[in-house]
């Protein structure tokens, strides 16, 4: 089962959808506005990507020009479709042709279903921000349901679909969503993560991988409290920002404390914990040190 | 004279040619507007004055580009009398000779009504030249506008110049020095924040007006610009993350009285970058060495300064005409 620490990602979808941007921009810092210098994708182009220190992705950014794509289904089959654990394939919300778009879904499909067939699929509508507020909902969903339908028929009934777009905190919620259902360990550091919480008398924890800032997970908060729903992406995106500013002054941030209730904090080389606490008035040196003392159960 | 401004308000006046980036300028610095929806900002036909109070009351009047010359009125000259400063924006990506020109027949009205006034010119739209180009930009348009105004016999008068964008922080930094040479009080608040410095191992440090990010004070060492970017950034990192959480506090707010924001955060160099809400939607960021100290002893003994400093602060707005209450209800 070594291999089983290699997880390969298939990142497709027609040209021009915005793959290599989610890329860049999750895994390789990018801003939103750097984007744009991106040329096209030429063929695939791997990226290894270690991921919480033990699981590597290899990513397969797959070139979405249809000469490409017209040789992946051919030529190329059988090496790119197999041992696939996850098919991300990116739907362009403003693309023209979308009969084609889901034809060449349903292709992958195929291809998937004869080569790994419990590979998990994930499809994305990308740049949502370019449609209006009060849209976004019911072309999501009218989407949705038309793809669920087209992979049910190629045997992938529980299709995951997120809106996403780089210039909001969309794009983190669907990766973190899609990184989470390839980690082994979860059970371990939910239970462990909910005996934190009660020993730091803590509103919320959640756990971000450090160089990405992607959710980990959270301790589940069901006590019907009114937060905010999408705080996760935000605070991926708020933290991921910070981390930028702090490149400025030629350093990385190691903790932040905020009116002595928010304790950002990293926990392990490859890990960081964001903690919300009940009350503020806790001295700040035991709340470190107790921050301290948890390392050893997230190694 | 100027020296009403203690208790008439102070009045930037924003002008220059059409489309040359004034609302744009309005809404990115003091409505948080994004840059790139500025791009669909509809052409302001008629002078519009907005109020923001931080240290100071300050009223940002834009007056449309659209008149070919200025023209002198009786409206004008009660205009120019009662503002604190002229800013003019050139649009650098165009061709600014009538600017400059227009520029020219203002700051003669302007001076003669008026010979208090600051007049600050932005060299506006930066963002798209090369950097050689932007030095040679700057220097073609000081010198012409030099020659201008000596054919107009003006050569005394004090013009500064900013190279602006509104896709980076350029703009919040000239809006800074601006609005710093309408308050009075500013070599004062210098001294203060000189002293807070010297006493506390920091670096650098800016009062910040938090929502506008523009900073009305800062030490006397040289500001560099990415520590001014980082700490803005601060202000913002640590503003949203305590909105994120604050909806709890909704019916507490009521019967407790709201704390004040503060926040640390210590970066792998050693460095501390130290947040500290203080009076009137202000905000004291300071960059904090600790260099062989430990970082506890060395934030207590900033809390403490920081205190002594914010004691000074009340006691020198005390018997200015906002009351406390209005301020804390702007917020």
């Amino acid at each position: 089962m070594s291999s089983n620490n290699r997880k390969k990602l298939l990142l497709m979808g027609r040209s021009g959808s915005g793959k290599s941007s989610m890329r860049s921009i999750i895994f390789s810092n990018y801003s939103a506005f750097d984007t744009r210098r991106l040329g096209a994708t030429i063929d695939v182009e791997h990226s290894h990507l270690r991921f919480l220190g033990n699981m590597t992705l290899n990513l397969w950014d797959c070139g979405g020009q249809d000469v490409f794509m017209e040789n992946y289904f051919s030529q190329q089959k059988d090496h790119i479709f197999q041992m696939v654990q996850v098919l991300i394939h990116v739907f362009d919300v403003e693309s023209q042709e979308v009969i084609k778009d889901i034809e060449i879904f349903t292709k992958a499909l195929s291809q998937l279903k004869q080569y790994s067939s419990d590979a998990k699929i994930f499809v994305l509508l990308h740049k949502m921000d370019l449609v209006q507020r009060d849209k976004r909902q019911e072309l999501f969903q009218i989407m949705m349901s038309k793809l669920q339908e087209t992979s049910s028929a190629y045997g992938f009934p529980n299709l995951i679909g997120f809106p996403t777009s780089i210039w909001d905190e969309s794009l983190y919620k669907a990766w973190s969503q899609i990184i989470c259902s390839l980690i082994p360990n979860m059970a371990t550091y939910q239970s462990n993560l909910l005996k934190l919480k009660s020993v730091m008398d803590a509103r919320e924890i959640i756990l971000f991988e450090r160089a990405t800032f992607l959710v980990i997970c959270s301790s589940n908060t069901t006590t019907g409290e009114l937060l905010d729903p999408k705080r996760f992406e935000k605070i991926s995106n708020i933290m991921k920002n910070f981390k930028q500013s702090s490149m400025k002054l030629k350093s990385s941030f190691k903790t932040l404390v905020l009116d002595n209730t928010i304790f950002v904090s990293e926990l392990s080389s490859n890990m960081m914990c964001f903690i919300v606490l009940n009350n503020s008035d806790g001295p700040q040196e035991l709340i470190l040190e107790n921050i301290k003392k948890v390392r050893v159960h997230f190694q | 004279m100027n020296s009403e401004d203690s208790n008439s308000k102070a009045t930037i006046l924003l002008m220059g040619l059409r489309r040359g980036g004034k609302s744009s300028i309005c809404k990115v610095v003091f409505h948080n507007m994004q840059p790139l929806d500025t791009l669909y900002l509809e052409s302001t036909s008629n002078p519009t004055t907005e109020h923001f109070s931080t240290l100071i009351d300050l009223a940002v009047m834009e007056l449309p580009g659209q008149l070919n010359y200025f023209e002198p009125n009786y409206d004008s000259e009660r205009l120019f009398k009662s503002v604190g400063a002229l800013v003019y924006v050139i649009d650098s990506q165009d061709e600014y000779m009538n600017a400059l020109t227009n520029f020219a027949i203002i700051v003669e009205y302007a001076y003669r009504v008026n010979p208090d006034i600051n007049i600050e010119v932005l060299i506006h739209k930066v963002d798209g030249l090369s950097e050689d180009f932007k030095v040679e930009t700057q220097r073609d348009i000081m010198q012409r506008t030099g020659e201008e105004l000596l054919e107009l016999g003006l050569d005394g008068v004090q013009v500064s110049f900013y190279l602006t964008s509104i896709f980076d922080h350029s703009i919040y930094e000239a809006f800074s020095r601006i609005v710093q040479k309408l308050i009075p009080e500013l070599p004062f608040l210098e001294n203060m924040l000189d002293n807070l410095v010297q006493h506390s191992k920091i670096e650098k440090c800016f009062l910040f007006d938090i929502n506008s990010k523009i900073y009305v004070s800062t030490d006397s060492s040289p500001v560099d610009i990415v520590m001014y970017e980082t700490c803005a950034e601060f202000v913002d990192v640590t503003i949203d993350l305590h909105d994120l959480y604050k909806v709890q506090n909704i019916s507490d707010s009521v019967t407790r009285p709201q704390r004040e924001i503060k926040s640390s955060s210590a970066l792998n160099n050693g460095i501390v970058i130290y947040l500290r809400q203080m009076i009137r939607g202000l905000a004291l960021v300071a960059l904090i060495r600790p260099d062989d100290t430990d970082v506890e002893s060395c934030l207590t003994v900033v809390d403490y300064n920081v205190d002594i400093f914010k004691k000074g602060l009340e006691q020198v707005w005390a018997h200015t005409r906002i009351k406390p209450l209005e301020a804390k209800g702007s917020k």
